[in-house]
């Protein structure tokens, strides 16, 4: 592994560049959270509060021509890296025009062709996905990219998640795999999901670096990923990342997790990323209380006027869809009666 | 040039296609400098430096790698040791490959190469025929070559698709099956072949049954019946004009198939032939498959389980005498 001299510092304009993203983020998911419950969503909705810090600090440190495959709760992540609220509304809200075009919905959406993979909901698969596209990048010749993809606690128990950090570790390929340990998968707790002591304990096991953060901690997550990503970037292979979370929402928004354990809600994981950021850009006097909502009422604003516009937007025409699954239309099956 | 096995053709299209074209790659269990269980890359490592890569003894992730190694506009051909291993890649194959082109507009040029069906002593984790499993599944192409011929042209066809390919390249073929020449000419990918020209009956029959079919029709001629024989190539797209227009000629069908019985390639051409083609038939249509129990390991039990020569004869006679 090459030596650096580490930067342990996160600049002002760093941080606030982070957090405002984290809170569009978070203002576009309240706003998908009342559009839910208003019935305006086509399916579910599935939601990051409180996954923010790290997600975002994914996304941050990716760059364009590198390749990032996020997961449910990574609305911040997907921004950083370059996904809009307009593309994210067209999702959720079935519009034609969006580049799911009423296909595949809420987070199952990506633009593959600029790196931004659509994860499928088979938890893991991903992992080899993009550890497959590092290697076809290497084979072309290409230096210096990273590839990252991110999963949850409950993802670290498929098969899929296995078989994909060992090929990438005999590969030493440059992948950053993030694990938001949220304490749940769905309604499971830690205690039925794995039985190690630390998540990040199972780098070792396979042979790639291993990185622990508090991912309550906006300035921690900066810095981890900072880390991970330019070791990885540098030739040092895959990185695991585990930062400890608590998920402030349900699975889903038809999931009142009424099964969290109250006291994790009260303990240090379970403090709220985006109110520890803001906290902390006032006291560090970055800003002021009336910037930050001013900011807050900028996104809010921003999202409302794309909810307008995407609510005017068609919806697909299945008359008008070719209901085609191939490339070529020679291979479309004609089904009598069909 | 000395005669070609069905193997050494798969051998020769990877060879071709490696030469052919940058973005092609292998990646499988030990095809690298091993050249693989069966040989199908034997010295491609060695002539392909860093295009041929050993896998580690996991079928998600080598299918799941050869999907994003599409994504980025690469041709990967993957090996599945045997085809029954790849229920382990199952997932990425239907639910990521298959899926892609119709979510994100953006094609997955994939191979699958799944080593197929029956061989004597094989037993029931060595000799499964999977392709109406992937035929069910829209965005699989589902390849299954029955010559030598197109062992070769179809591998090539296969690799050069947008889509995935499921290619179930059949084991007990491999050797025996051979050749004196490569193809000059070929038919597109989704034509079905007429394999031998009949009148009396339609066999409609794809892979290792392709032979035995044969064999069956040759023993019907002695009885003074001309089988007419349809090689489906592909099961998926499906060649229906073909099997149509066969049928319209004969008026009678039997679909063999060494797969399980049970919604598989020959329940498929029989429900469409009797909705699309109803008038066209004379008798109910009939079809041969493997017996509905795993494939028993000893040779036995084996040489019963799937449609034989034999058997098909014996079926095709009922059919007949109707």
């Amino acid at each position: 592994m090459p030596t650096f001299k580490e930067d342990a510092t996160v600049s002002s304009s760093e941080f606030i560049k982070a957090y405002r993203v984290m809170l569009l983020a978070r203002v576009l998911e309240e706003k998908l959270a009342s559009l839910y419950r208003g019935g305006m969503i086509k399916g579910g909705v599935f939601l990051g509060r409180g996954q923010e810090a790290l997600s975002v600090s994914v996304g941050l440190h990716l760059h364009k021509g590198d390749i990032f495959a996020p997961l449910i709760r990574d609305q911040a992540g997907r921004m950083a890296f370059g996904d809009t609220i307009l593309d994210t509304l067209r999702t959720y809200l079935g519009s034609q025009l969006g580049p799911m075009r009423g296909r595949d919905g809420n987070i199952h959406r990506g633009r593959p062709r600029e790196g931004y993979y659509a994860m499928i909901s088979h938890l893991g698969a991903m992992i080899p996905a993009v550890s497959g596209a590092l290697l076809a990048r290497r084979m072309k010749g290409e230096t210096g990219i990273v590839g990252a993809t991110c999963l949850g606690d409950g993802g670290t128990s498929t098969g899929a998640f296995h078989e994909g950090l060992n090929a990438a570790a005999v590969e030493k390929l440059p992948l950053v795999l993030v694990v938001a340990n949220n304490q749940y998968a769905y309604s499971t707790p830690n205690s039925r999901q794995f039985a190690c002591l630390d998540l990040v304990d199972k780098a070792v096991g396979y042979g790639v670096a291993g990185h622990k953060v508090d991912a309550t901690d906006l300035e921690q997550c900066l810095l981890t990923l900072r880390k991970a990503v330019k070791a990885a970037r540098e030739g040092g292979g895959p990185q695991l990342v585990v930062g400890d979370l608590l998920r402030l929402v349900g699975h889903g928004e038809h999931d009142d997790a009424h099964y969290v354990d109250p006291a994790l809600k009260s303990a240090p994981v379970g403090r709220d990323c985006l109110l520890l950021a803001e906290e902390k850009i006032i006291a560090k006097k970055w800003a002021s209380r009336a910037e930050t909502s001013a900011w807050r009422h900028e996104a809010e604003e921003e999202v409302n006027a794309t909810v307008d516009k995407v609510r005017r937007e068609p919806g697909p025409k299945p008359e008008e869809d070719d209901w085609m699954a191939y490339s070529k239309s020679e291979f479309a099956e004609h089904y009598a009666g069909a | 040039m000395s005669s070609i096995t069905y193997l050494e053709a798969i051998r020769l299209a990877q060879e071709k296609a490696l030469a052919d074209d940058p973005r092609v790659f292998l990646y499988g269990q030990d095809v690298g400098n091993f050249g693989g269980a069966f040989k199908a890359t034997k010295n491609l490592a060695k002539e392909f430096p860093g295009r041929v890569f050993d896998a580690p003894l996991s079928e998600d992730a080598i299918i799941g790698m050869a999907v994003g190694a599409a994504i980025e506009g690469m041709r990967p051909i993957v090996e599945m040791q045997f085809a029954d291993f790849s229920t382990c890649g199952f997932n990425q194959i239907v639910n990521h490959a298959a899926t892609l082109y119709y979510r994100t507009g953006v094609p997955c040029p994939i191979v699958v190469r799944l080593p197929s069906g029956g061989t004597s002593g094989g037993g029931p984790f060595h000799s499964q025929s999977m392709e109406a499993l992937y035929a069910h599944y829209p965005g699989l192409v589902v390849m299954t070559p029955a010559t030598v011929e197109d062992a070769y042209s179809m591998l090539l066809e296969a690799v050069a698709l947008d889509d995935p390919v499921i290619f179930c390249e059949h084991k007990f073929l491999y050797y025996h099956l051979k050749s004196e020449r490569l193809p000059e000419s070929v038919l597109p990918v989704g034509k079905a072949r007429l394999a031998r020209a009949g009148r009396d009956a339609t066999i409609v029959t794809h892979g290792a049954m392709l032979h035995e079919s044969i064999a069956a029709a040759t023993e019907l001629a002695g009885d003074g019946y001309e089988i007419e024989i349809v090689d489906l190539r592909t099961v998926k797209p499906l060649d229906m004009d073909t099997v149509l227009a066969s049928v319209a000629r004969t008026g009678r069908l039997l679909c063999v198939s060494e797969e399980w019985p049970w919604g598989g390639v020959a329940a498929e051409v029989i429900a469409r032939v009797t909705s699309e083609g109803f008038g066209l038939l004379d008798v109910a249509p009939q079809r041969l498959n493997a017996k509905d129990t795993p494939v028993p390991y000893h040779p036995d039990l084996w040489s019963v389980h799937r449609p034989t020569a034999s058997a098909i004869a014996e079926v095709s006679r009922r059919l007949l005498n109707i």
